[in-house]
């Protein structure tokens, strides 16, 4: 029962505190809510495009190109070899035909123009689609299968798919990279805002010492504060949060960003939200840990 | 009985002042001490190792059975929850009422509402005060709020009440009001140690004396000793 009373008088104390020292307390909300709402734009970007990314990596496919008027045991043996990759997820072979009829299905241009070709006059190649384990690889894993005998070319999207992968991982390290020195500063804005507290009540804090409290409770008061301000500062980012991606996730993005495959919001925004809060605490409570321990030497 | 003794005890600030050296001294439970000389005579910074604001250079302080100049700086509130201090400037929390100046030293400790409010209004009527609860500090007269800051020292019953120049700022007659609510605590079994440049106060109370100067206590004067002294 003492110990919930102790507890209680805190945390009545530490929320006075944040709107006695109104201004400050503001400055220190505020700026935990700009650098969230920052944190939160940067893990919604940073999810989706790994998101999008593994989505990406599940579609690449290498296009093997087979030789012109290539025999059964030659097809065979191609078959094979790919078989034996190390790299290998799965593989389907397509013959000329059958790509000329998916063509057909395709568009009507296609359809007529083809109606025209017969079995030797289509300029269609026999191909293997290989889909492979990692992507990081396929360029190797590709070279591996042009060296086979039969194989004429292969193609992947060379060059593009290794830029949009290097995209993705710049995108990534710089959201993580703004969002730490972020967090840096509010923490030390925070830790400003409890220095002055502290000062503010010195006198307070002097007789709290007189009349025999110990040093956790003259301590937790100012701690709980920061802790506070963290939870305050994280309610607006949280609400754009959540608001926000249920907006955007019926926007159609695919009109802008086609390739943009975004998460769905449930539960993925209250991950994002109770990351925020976490954050919010964690700032808050360091903040103010870190001008408690440096300012009040009792 | 004895329930503080000081042997050998010397304090010398980081500054090379030597403020306190070859203090021995011995006062018993129950006594109203008195601790007079001149400014930088040592009686502040006795009194503040009594209450250990200070470390003692070296020697011994036993304060209730508790060797106070080994006491760790994280643990100094066990001696300070076992005696109250009254100083020259008050200070009270001026944006609290009374009540909740004298409430303060009890809630910090958790103590349920019905038990705090119990013993604040005990305090309050034993310092005259119990009708002004709801004032603000700035309410009131310097003799009040000395009153006030003595009702937050007693309110946990400490076994030693250590008063730093209380009448400082008071005018005669205020200073006489205090000194019979001191009385009254000690008579309650109290023992006080009071600082004070006010040797008229000191004759006209016939308590023991402790004279102090350059560091050392001078003279030690018995009850009633002091009252024909004419330093």
């Amino acid at each position: 029962m003492k110990a919930f009373r102790i507890i209680g008088r805190n945390i009545r104390d530490s929320f006075k505190s944040v709107f006695r020292n109104f201004a400050l307390s503001l400055a220190s909300v505020s700026s935990i809510t700009i650098t969230l709402i920052v944190v939160a734009i940067s893990l919604v970007l940073t999810y989706n495009v790994n998101h999008t990314a593994e989505i990406m990596a599940d579609n690449i496919e290498i296009v093997v190109f087979l030789e012109k008027g290539i025999t059964e045991e030659g097809i065979a043996s191609v078959d094979e070899q790919i078989l034996s990759l190390e790299n290998l997820e799965t593989h389907i072979y397509k013959s000329k035909s059958e790509i000329a009829e998916e063509y057909m299905g395709e568009s009507e241009v296609f359809a007529a123009i083809m109606a025209t070709w017969d079995e030797e006059e289509n300029p269609l190649q026999d191909t293997f689609i290989v889909k492979v384990s990692d992507t990081n690889l396929i360029s190797d894993t590709a070279d591996e299968i042009t060296e086979i005998e039969g194989v004429v070319a292969v193609n992947y999207g060379k060059g593009m798919v290794e830029q949009l992968l290097g995209f993705f991982e710049i995108i990534k390290n710089g959201s993580i990279l703004a969002v730490g020195a972020l967090i840096l500063v509010t923490a030390f804005l925070i830790s400003n805002t409890i220095k002055i507290t502290i000062f503010s009540r010195r006198k307070e804090i002097d007789i709290m010492r007189l009349v025999g409290a110990s040093n956790i409770n003259i301590k937790i008061p100012f701690i709980l504060e920061g802790l506070f301000l963290g939870i305050i500062g994280a309610i607006i980012p949280i609400g754009l949060t959540i608001y926000g991606y249920y907006r955007l996730y019926d926007f159609d993005l695919s009109a802008i960003m086609p390739i943009l495959e975004l998460v769905p919001p449930t539960p993925f925004v209250y991950l994002i939200s109770g990351i925020l809060l976490a954050i919010g605490v964690g700032v808050g409570t360091f903040g103010s840990w870190r001008a408690v321990r440096k300012h009040l030497k009792i | 009985m004895s329930l503080i003794k000081l042997t050998k005890v010397k304090k010398v600030y980081k500054s090379g002042v030597v403020a306190v050296q070859e203090l021995n001294l011995t006062i018993n439970k129950g006594e109203f001490v008195f601790v007079i000389g001149s400014t930088g005579c040592g009686k502040s910074t006795l009194i503040k190792m009594l209450y250990r604001e200070e470390k003692p250079t070296s020697g011994s302080i036993v304060l209730g059975g508790i060797e106070v100049s080994k006491l760790r700086n994280s643990k100094v509130f066990k001696i300070r929850r076992k005696i109250g201090v009254v100083f020259q400037d008050f200070k009270l929390l001026e944006r609290a009422t009374v009540y909740e100046n004298v409430a303060f030293a009890l809630e910090i400790f958790g103590l349920p509402k019905g038990e705090i409010h119990h013993r604040v209004i005990k305090s309050l009527e034993l310092v005259g005060l119990k009708n002004r609860s709801k004032n603000y500090p700035n309410q009131l007269a310097g003799g009040e709020q000395q009153r006030v800051a003595i009702a937050r020292a007693i309110i946990n019953g400490p076994k030693l009440l250590i008063c730093d120049e209380p009448t400082g700022n008071l005018d005669e007659d205020t200073s006489k009001e205090i000194l019979s609510v001191l009385e009254e605590i000690n008579k309650l079994g109290t023992t006080i140690v009071m600082v004070t440049h006010d040797r008229d106060i000191v004759r006209r109370m016939n308590k023991r004396v402790i004279l102090m100067d350059a560091g050392r206590v001078l003279k030690d004067y018995k009850e009633g000793e002091f009252a024909n002294e004419s330093i």
